[in-house]
């Protein structure tokens, strides 16, 4: 059977994805920030999944405002790294895992969860920068991707409730595939950060590092916590937090198992607008 | 009955919702043509009459113009979409949310450096942090104000 072995979690900021294909990774002013992901590729040599379950969102660049899906998953064979305006970013096609990513969509909406599916579909640097701070920048990405969209664009957005709860149907479709594969879950996103109106640059570092508190030890409570706070204490684009608790929600603790095992924490201020936000939690 | 919006009450900030994208609909659909190279081309050759193909109201057209960001989104813009504009133009995601605040790019960029804009005062409307309506434009050029 396949078997979620640990998630990882981080911010996505578009300017990194810069950094890394304008060959600025060295600038003192990104020193600090890939260092800190440097025992993140040493772990993900160690522990190379056969599967990643990537949570993120898209940011209009497949989906405009024709149409809105809260949770979109991808089940095609591939995705192009999309043009977001700069010309697509210098990184290898995602190849998908249809069969898992089918039977997933199966098992979570039998579950009363309305998964949209999408069999076309080009993923912007909300999926191609996490890879790439994990992965490096490799000819071809390690191992199959399954894209997992979620809505955070047009309020309202799904709850971190919902999210949670979400992740624990999909923890229970990948342990009901039969085939014995090793399944990484990534959520993605955050920390605090606002990109609009003159509350622009807003970052809130001790609520950043309360809130990892409370996802590694107290997920309910994480879960619990209602939009307008991320609004007011992380800016409005911090709400993307709520993606994580998708990947925590299918963690074994989670369903009666042991708690994870903090394998990497991380924090930084600033890349770009944004507070950086990494942890590996790996299953026991 | 009303819907329960609790966040009208955060100082400047504008929240995309149901009722902000059905109020900017066709502004961000133009935005989001612009993710096609021809389509940059062209408005960049005409930016008047790229506009005049969509039916957005004169508003929205004179905000992008401008590049008056903070009144797209007044106009129903989402910065996501707004950020194909500055796509076109060349410019960062920073440069176009430093440009919200009145803040100069280098005001902005040192301000990100040093820990970025803090929380406090800045969670109600009403209290006094910089992002509040009374402190703006922020920076050097609200300081010229005075």
């Amino acid at each position: 059977m396949a078997k979620i072995t640990a998630s990882v979690y981080t911010s996505h900021v578009p300017a990194i994805g810069a950094a890394i294909d304008l060959g600025k990774t060295a600038d003192p002013y990104w020193v600090p920030l890939f260092e800190g992901y440097q025992p993140s590729k040493e772990w993900m040599e160690a522990n190379k999944p056969d599967v990643i379950f990537l949570v993120y969102n898209d940011h209009a660049t497949a989906f405009s405002l024709e149409m809105i899906p809260t949770f979109a998953i991808g089940c095609a064979a591939e995705f192009q790294p999309a043009d977001e305006g700069w010309g697509p970013r210098p990184v290898p096609v995602v190849k998908g895992h249809p069969e898992l990513a089918s039977h997933i969509a199966q098992s979570v909406i039998q579950d009363d969860f309305d998964l949209t599916i999408v069999n076309k579909m080009d993923v912007d640097h909300g999926l191609t920068v996490p890879l790439n701070l994990l992965c490096g920048s490799p000819q071809e990405w390690p191992c199959p991707v399954i894209p997992f969209a979620v809505n955070v664009v047009q309020y309202p957005v799904p709850s971190g409730r919902r999210c949670y709860n979400l992740g624990k149907a999909i923890r229970k479709a990948i342990e009901s595939f039969d085939k014995p594969l090793k399944v990484q879950i990534w959520g993605t996103g955050g920390m605090s950060h606002q990109l609009q109106g003159p509350r622009a640059g807003l970052i809130n570092r001790e609520w950043d590092n309360a809130w990892l508190d409370k996802l590694i030890a107290d997920p309910e409570a994480a879960a619990a916590v209602p939009h307008i706070d991320y609004v007011r204490e992380a800016g409005s684009e911090g709400i993307e937090l709520v993606m994580w608790l998708i990947a925590r929600g299918a963690m074994d603790d989670v369903a009666g198992g042991p708690a994870p095992k903090v394998a990497h924490r991380f924090y930084h201020v600033p890349a770009s607008n944004t507070g950086v936000g990494h942890l590996i939690l790996e299953n026991q | 009955m009303a819907l329960d919006k609790p966040y009208k009450d955060i100082p400047g900030t504008t929240i995309f919702d149901a009722e902000q994208s059905r109020l900017g609909y066709h502004l961000n659909q133009f935005c989001m043509s612009l993710m096609k190279a021809a389509n940059r081309e062209r408005f960049k050759a005409d930016e008047r009459a790229y506009l005049d193909e969509w039916p957005m109201t004169e508003d929205q057209k004179q905000a992008v113009l401008a590049r008056d960001l903070n009144r797209c989104i007044a106009l129903g813009g989402n910065i996501y979409f707004l950020a194909k504009i500055g796509a076109t133009d060349g410019k960062s995601f920073q440069q176009m949310a430093g440009s919200m605040t009145g803040m100069s790019e280098d005001e902005y960029r040192d301000m990100m450096i040093k820990g970025g804009r803090s929380a406090e005062g800045n969670r109600y409307i009403g209290e006094d942090g910089d992002a509040q309506a009374q402190h703006q434009p922020q920076g050097q050029a609200g300081r010229k104000k005075d």
